[in-house]
């Protein structure tokens, strides 16, 4: 036999084993690859803001919560939202106690959430630094209703951080909110919320 | 894939599993600082200014020639201030009896769920009342003589978001009385509650038992209050039937109210605006 005819028995020998091995392979690196790459990882933070203008020319209502708990995958567009409505901050604190007592009821509903989908999140690099226009929708709960929403955003990729902000606007009956008429020309009908949620890489 | 929904659930659940339990603090144990004349476990929050003009009518009893005891008023201005959120100062001037007053009011305590759990919410109360009524006596008219104190308490709980309770242990003290037999020390128990019967209307009721000593040689009444708050904006407008005509807490309690059942009922409004001076950094709620 020669050199040359030893080397092709050996590499068809080899061949079966070879296969299996990358067979293997394949699927270890993709349960490392599942388990440790950025597309599994789910962004996380609790001081996240929303905020709310819920005024006319009469009267400005506006209210802060800087502890906005958010969390977004980045792979599937997946986001949950949850908010304590008692952390609204109001400019007067009588203010904050009706928002509380009187219109969301917070004893009962003590929480608001959004659990929704950024429907073109392929459009997002998360690699890669800039702006995306987004579009979210999903379920808003509050005052125990749940409403389907719908919204453009902007995610802001940075080195360290990814930025989400909406701005969209509900109408307080559809969550059975009531305002009385005497401050009818005080508080709006319709409630513009804005979004602002810093989520870090790490 | 799972089904979307439930990877969203999921989502959610993950956001409230990471979250540490927060306190939350009860609100709107009552709606104003003061029941109807008896304080309230509320305080003005930092930065507060609460005006409140109050009148109490004549009695009812007095019949037609005073249209009921509506020709004639007492009234009472007040002023509060919350400087922090757990210390309230304020003053005020009584038509009748002549006199003025401050108060300052500390909370120690609140009602709260969660992190901290604290059942009940408790506030001390300090009002002192200057006499301003001319003085015939037979003393030297000294400025200490018209001094009285009323030291109180305040256990207060919201029992429901509709219900409201709090005891007023209360003692008061006088500088001078008018007769030997009278003690200068009296003791006294309030208590006053809260049903709230629609998201801006309460009732209330308030009352409180002095505990007898000899100064009270007579059958003695009690101060008994009923009241509604209602509510509008900036306001709290409270309206209410009472057999005090004072309003000033130490003559409230041991100054003999008139008595229910013969007619000796006033009819009475507090009116509070409240002010917010400027926002604190940090609201604590």
């Amino acid at each position: 036999m020669t050199n040359n005819q030893l080397s092709k028995i050996n590499k068809l020998k080899m061949k079966p084993f070879k296969k299996l091995t990358s067979i293997l392979a394949t699927i270890v690196l993709g349960f490392v690859l599942f388990a440790f790459s950025p597309a599994g990882k789910v962004y996380l933070t609790h001081t996240g803001h929303i905020w709310f203008f819920a005024g006319t020319a009469m009267e400005d209502v506006n209210a802060n919560n800087y502890q906005v708990a958010a969390n977004l995958n980045p792979s599937t567009g997946e986001m949950a939202y949850s908010v304590l409505v008692k952390g609204f901050e109001f400019r007067r604190a009588l203010m904050q106690e009706h928002f509380n007592e009187n219109y969301m009821e917070s004893d009962k509903y003590p929480k608001s959430t959004f659990k929704g989908k950024i429907s073109d999140i392929s459009k997002v690099d998360f690699d890669k630094n800039g702006t995306y226009n987004v579009n979210v929708s999903g379920d808003l709960s509050m005052h125990g209703v749940t409403k389907t929403v719908s919204s453009p955003g902007t995610i802001t990729v940075s080195a360290d951080s990814v930025h989400a902000k909406s701005t969209f606007k509900i109408a307080l009956k559809d969550y059975n909110i009531t305002v009385p008429s005497v401050v009818k020309d005080k508080i709006s009908e319709t409630v513009q919320i804005h979004v602002d949620v810093a989520y870090s890489k790490k | 894939m799972p089904v979307l929904g439930t990877a969203q659930s999921n989502m959610l659940d993950q956001l409230d599993s990471g979250v540490a339990p927060a306190t939350d603090y009860t609100t709107a144990t009552f709606k104003s600082t003061r029941v109807v004349n008896a304080q309230s476990v509320e305080n003005l929050s930092e930065g507060v200014l609460d005006v409140r003009i109050d009148h109490r009518f004549g009695p009812v009893n007095e019949g037609g020639y005073t249209f009921f005891g509506l020709d004639e008023a007492n009234t009472r201005f007040q002023f509060d201030y919350g400087i922090k959120d757990w210390l309230q100062v304020g003053i005020g001037r009584s038509a009748v009896p002549k006199s003025y007053g401050g108060n300052i009011k500390l909370k120690f305590l609140r009602q709260s769920t969660g992190k901290v759990n604290m059942p009940i919410s408790l506030v001390y109360n300090l009002f002192t009342n200057v006499d301003a009524l001319n003085y015939t006596g037979p003393r030297n008219n000294d400025f200490s003589n018209r001094l009285s104190y009323v030291h109180q308490i305040v256990i207060g709980r919201k029992f429901s978001e509709n219900f409201s309770l709090e005891l007023i242990p209360t003692l008061i003290h006088a500088n001078l009385v008018e007769l030997s037999t009278q003690k200068n020390d009296q003791y006294a128990m309030g208590i006053a509650m809260r049903q709230k019967i629609s998201k801006r209307v309460s009732i209330n009721l308030e009352y409180f038992y002095l505990y007898p000593t000899l100064s009270v040689t007579d059958a003695f009444t009690n101060s008994l209050s009923l009241g509604m708050d209602i509510e509008t904006g900036g306001h709290v407008f409270q309206i209410f039937l009472t057999n005090s005509l004072a309003m000033n807490e130490n003559d409230v309690i041991t100054d003999r109210s008139e008595n229910w059942l013969k007619g000796g009922i006033h009819l009475g409004f507090n009116i509070s605006r409240v002010f917010t001076t400027y926002k604190p950094k940090h609201n604590s709620i």
